[in-house]
């Protein structure tokens, strides 16, 4: 047990090393387009790696999760549109927005628990998706594309296709390795006792909702990132980026990697979207096999590709 | 070891808390000096659970109040009563399941030691968390259980672990809702011996079925009937009074016998 040398640490350890190689396979082969497909999956495995960390380690069932990157992505969008191109002030606008955004609707959602909790912030990013439609300045319903990408003055070329995925990148490994610290901190620990148990918490004195609340904020936040990074990518925001059937896909996402997992939600993200990928090649009909796919793991290997990979190597 | 001069450290006045028609704490007055073991005994449905959940702010009376240490603490949360001192364990285990037993109580340490918004520092290496939960375990018999998880622990172990739990937030009142429910003979006897280890230190509140461990620990004892209390007094005086025994006719033998 105390070995870290197992099936599931070399695959990560296999999968990280993929990722941060995947420009040099990309310029070799002169495959472009996989290397355009990675960027987007960093990036949504950022979103997962975030929506992982209330569900899986806090317990907390959002449907609601791709308001932040309509959010983070619209700050970007919004701004450029009004002729602020610098990334300083974008990003921090975006991951502002974001976390306001969520401590707002943390506060009133987590008043609520299981069904009502889901139900509540699928509400409240059903009306972020509604009013983003309101927007007839920003496009409407139409969206708004980006002209001009973050501009980071001379330190990053965002245009440049391998400098941006590496951004990304860094972004992800940054985004999992922060969670990874959290998640073992005091105050990672309480969260995921509260998860256990929160009666049992708030009878040894912890205010479990304070923790729940800060916890939903950083989990936004860090969505905020992503949804910054998706607007540049896509060079395009519209409302769609925040429908219910995104926050739908970033939960499957994380159940396929293996929530409360680290690094479950990355992995699950490369299997989901390569799928979609593939699938998406042969049939239009792709959900139709994605959908038994997803039965079958919930059924047969609760804790996602990462539980069965730990089942296996503990033998 | 008790001394009655003294202000008492629990004081419950006019309790009342209804559920619908029903008076589960029926116009319940208590006193708990510093010191004592106090026992609540009464029949099913008296009312007890109903009580404790009152003193550590899990449910809110309808009216009345109740004063700690000092303080009216009749409408703080029950986190904010945990952090004066007052802690309770729970009549059916209430434990963080995966996780360890060290962890359980490593956390009741935490939630005594600063707030818990520190998000870089590994909690499982904080040598002061770990040494007062390892401290705890032990005196409840665990030490060598620490990193089993608790949901592979005996019935008899979690209970003996809700105990270290409550010990560690360093109460000033502890709050055991039937610590004995659903132990073996030699698991009753070790957590009795437990408890008389315990009484020299920390002020009690002990709700029980088991006569014999009541009669052997008390000082004094309350015994409710529907809501209300109908004796209260030393053992001996409980043992003789008329009222107790009709109340409890059928378990009247247990109480005689054991005594």
């Amino acid at each position: 047990m105390k070995s870290h040398i197992n099936a599931r640490n070399v695959i990560v350890a296999l999968v990280a090393l993929g990722l941060a190689l995947l420009p040099a396979y990309s310029a070799l082969t002169g495959n472009i387009f996989i290397l355009t497909l990675f960027t987007r999956i960093v990036i949504f495995a950022l979103a997962a790696a975030s929506l992982n960390l209330i569900m899986g380690y806090g317990g907390m069932m959002s449907f609601g999760h791709a308001a932040y990157l309509g959010i983070g992505g619209y700050a970007v969008g919004i701004l450029a549109y009004e002729g602020i191109g610098s990334g300083f002030i974008q990003w921090p606008v975006a991951l502002a927005v974001s976390a306001l955004y969520a401590l707002v609707i943390g506060a009133l959602s987590l008043r609520t628990r299981g069904v009502y909790f889901i139900m509540i912030t699928l509400a409240f990013a059903q009306m972020a998706y509604y009013i983003a439609s309101g927007l007839s300045r920003y496009g409407g319903d139409d969206g708004l594309t980006i002209y001009k990408r973050s501009n980071f003055g001379g330190l990053i070329d965002m245009s440049n296709r391998v400098q941006f995925y590496y951004l990304c990148l860094a972004c992800l490994f940054g985004g999992v390795y922060l969670i990874w610290r959290m998640i073992n901190s005091r105050f990672g620990m309480v969260v995921q006792g509260v998860r256990s148990n929160e009666q049992r918490m708030q009878a040894i004195g912890f205010h479990a909702n304070r923790y729940r609340l800060v916890c939903f904020v950083i989990s936004g936040t860090i969505c905020g990132l992503a949804g910054a990074l998706l607007a540049n990518n896509t060079d395009f925001i519209s409302p769609a980026t925040m429908y219910w059937t995104r926050s739908g896909e970033l939960m499957v996402m994380v159940v396929f990697g293996g929530m409360g997992s680290l690094f479950g939600p990355v992995i699950g993200t490369i299997v989901f979207l390569l799928l979609e990928e593939l699938l998406s090649q042969f049939t239009e009909y792709w959900a139709l096999i994605m959908g038994p796919l997803l039965l079958l793991i919930v059924l047969f290997a609760r804790g996602g590709i990462m539980g069965l990979l730990g089942r296996l190597s503990r033998g | 070891m008790v001394d009655s001069l003294a202000d008492p450290l629990l004081r419950v006045e006019s309790l009342v808390r209804r559920f619908g028609g029903i008076k589960a704490t029926d116009n319940l007055s208590l006193d708990v000096l510093p010191g004592e073991l106090h026992a609540i005994i009464g029949p099913n449905g008296a009312g007890k659970t109903t009580l404790i959940s009152q003193l550590t702010g899990q449910l809110m009376p309808n009216s009345g109040a109740i004063h700690f240490a000092g303080r009216d603490v009749t409408w703080l949360p029950s986190y904010q009563r945990s952090r004066l001192g007052l802690a309770r364990s729970f009549q059916i285990t209430c434990l963080l399941p995966d996780f360890t037993a060290a962890d359980n109580v490593a956390l009741a340490a935490q939630a005594h030691d600063g707030h818990s918004f520190r998000f870089w520092g590994a909690a499982r290496k904080e040598r002061h968390l770990r040494d007062a939960a390892q401290a705890a375990l032990a005196r409840v018999g665990l030490a060598k259980r620490a990193d089993v998880l608790v949901s592979e622990l005996s019935h008899g172990e979690q209970r003996e672990l809700e105990l270290a739990v409550a010990l560690a937030t360093k109460p000033q009142l502890l709050l055991l809702d039937e610590p004995m429910a659903g132990l073996g003979v030699t698991e009753s006897a070790r957590m009795v011996a437990l408890l008389k280890e315990l009484r020299k230190e920390v002020t009690i509140v002990l709700v029980e079925h088991d006569m014999e461990a009541v009669f052997a620990l008390a000082d004094r004892i309350t015994v409710l009937v529907y809501g209300r209390v109908i004796a209260s007094g030393d053992p001996e005086a409980i043992r003789n009074n008329e009222e107790v025994k009709r109340a409890y006719l059928g378990e009247q033998h247990a109480v005689t016998r054991h005594g």
